[in-house]
């Protein structure tokens, strides 16, 4: 290519001041945008106004982009289950008279299980569901993780809630417009989730690494070494997470920090759930049970 | 465009002057695609979009338009706000440097140029967007790679929108 032809715009003045404010216009602009960026480094949540206008105008497009992804990926499955019906009809009559056996079973125990609880006094936490919506597009190019859910302001969303799945946490509202929320993801770089062990109730916390991983670091003194397989959920600790909510499963450790595989994948065609910010109880929770270690000694005594 | 008309050219303007911003900022607006990644693999279209025209046809936008293009990138990208605006616009002042020095350039140095700055705009916008320590370095080569693959593609896609100009 020959070189361009702008560099000299002919022997007009007009022209070659048009060109000279083009170049300041370009610099002056590079100068906001340091200056934006500094703002918006210190201060993430500052412009959240106009991304929630811009959000506002996008979303629907991307929403009626998931429906086409939705619909089309249901075709498959809705063959399939149209040729399979006849034996899937067969199976599930036989699996509901097997089930009737264990949900008889089931609520028994829940009806004790409740009983047990009146005794202990112990309240459980409502953690209502705000709004059930769709994770619709997400910064793909971008080294942040964040998500576009198509519920917003006027469905009751709220920065700081949690956003799950069946599956586990899959991230928190950061930002909200009236129709869209930014939903922060668990494996991004800058989120951080209080855990414990399922096993032994070991505090721990989890931080997202940015390549679809998290990182469990023990929480408390005690080097206790994680293990492959090691399961983690939420811990209620911080009060913004409700308690129980699975997050990630170990599948490598180094030293004290423990690679983790998010239990929810975001990406699944299905609908994420909105819940309240959980509050932390104000009644007394039970002490917990002494450890394994410390009773043999106390008996010693 | 408005400014002049020098000789030899025709006064009808090229559809260039809004189609090349337009196409920029559908190229910004790929994230929208309904997949709700876990990692950054998706070329910055935006980008690439624009460096085409700028290596393509230099005169087919405002010396200033990066600034507000990397705005509304901004806006969807899910980087802090002025990442683009800044990266972009050094991207396109450094083309404009290039341009000074190289006398003659054809596609081959125009991929080179264009891979260059994409790596630049990419690793910029890593540095300030994630901190230091998280992984995602693998994940960001793999982006730059794939990002500079496509850009004959996106290249001859923005030749195929420019074709009216071919014909006068």
């Amino acid at each position: 290519m020959a070189p361009p032809r702008n560099r000299r715009p002919g022997f007009s003045r007009r022209a070659q001041y048009g060109l000279f404010l083009g170049y300041v216009g370009l610099v002056g602009g590079m100068l906001v945008a340091a200056g934006l960026l500094l703002l918006s480094i210190f201060n993430p949540p500052a412009f959240g106004a106009v991304r929630g206008f811009f959000s506002e105008i996008t979303t629907p497009v991307a929403s009626a982009f998931t429906w086409v992804r939705t619909s089309v990926a249901g075709v498959p499955e809705g063959v399939s289950s149209y040729v399979n019906v006849r034996g899937e009809n067969a199976r599930l009559k036989k699996q509901i008279a097997d089930n009737e056996l264990l949900v008889e079973r089931a609520r028994t125990l829940n009806q004790e299980n409740r009983h047990l609880r009146e005794m202990l006094k112990l309240h459980d936490v409502s953690t209502d569901a705000v709004v059930v919506a769709r994770l619709v597009a997400s910064s793909m190019g971008s080294t942040r993780r964040y998500a576009t859910l198509n519920a917003g302001g006027w469905q009751g969303v709220k920065a700081g809630q949690p956003v799950r799945q069946p599956d586990g946490l899959i991230g928190q509202v950061v930002e909200t417009s009236p129709n869209t929320a930014r939903v922060l993801l668990i494996v991004d770089p800058e989120s951080i989730v209080p855990v414990r062990r399922t096993r032994d109730g070991l505090p721990a916390i989890a931080t997202g690494r940015g390549d679809g991983l998290l990182d469990i670091r023990s929480a408390s003194v005690a080097t206790m070494i994680f293990q492959p397989g090691d399961t983690f959920v939420t811990s209620g600790t911080g009060g913004i997470f409700s308690p129980n909510i699975p997050v990630a499963r170990v599948i490598r450790t180094s030293r004290d920090i423990a690679v983790a595989q998010p239990s929810a994948n975001p990406d699944a065609l299905d609908f994420a759930l909105v819940q309240a910010t959980f509050l932390p109880d104000p009644t007394p929770t039970p002490s917990p049970k002494p450890s394994p270690s410390a009773k043999p000694k106390a008996g010693k005594k | 465009m408005t400014d002049y008309i020098p000789l030899g050219r025709s006064e009808k303007m090229p559809r260039s002057i809004w189609l090349a911003p337009l196409s920029v900022v559908l190229g910004s607006m790929t994230t929208l695609l309904p997949v709700v990644a876990t990692v950054p693999f998706l070329p910055p279209f935006g980008l690439m979009m624009l460096l085409a025209w700028r290596l393509m046809r230099g005169d087919s936008m405002k010396v200033w338009m990066p600034v507000p293009l990397g705005f509304f990138d901004d806006m969807l990208s899910g980087q802090p706000l002025g990442s683009a605006m800044l990266l972009w616009s050094a991207a396109v002042l450094m083309v404009d440097v290039l341009d000074t020095r190289l006398v003659w350039r054809d596609f081959w140095q125009d991929w080179l140029i264009a891979g260059g700055a994409i790596a630049f705009v990419l690793i910029g916008g890593r540095l300030v967007a994630a901190p230091f320590t998280a992984h995602v370095d693998t994940a960001l080569l793999i982006q730059i790679l794939i990002s500079a693959a496509l850009f004959p593609v996106v290249a001859r896609f923005c030749a195929w929108l420019d074709r009216d100009k071919k014909r006068q």
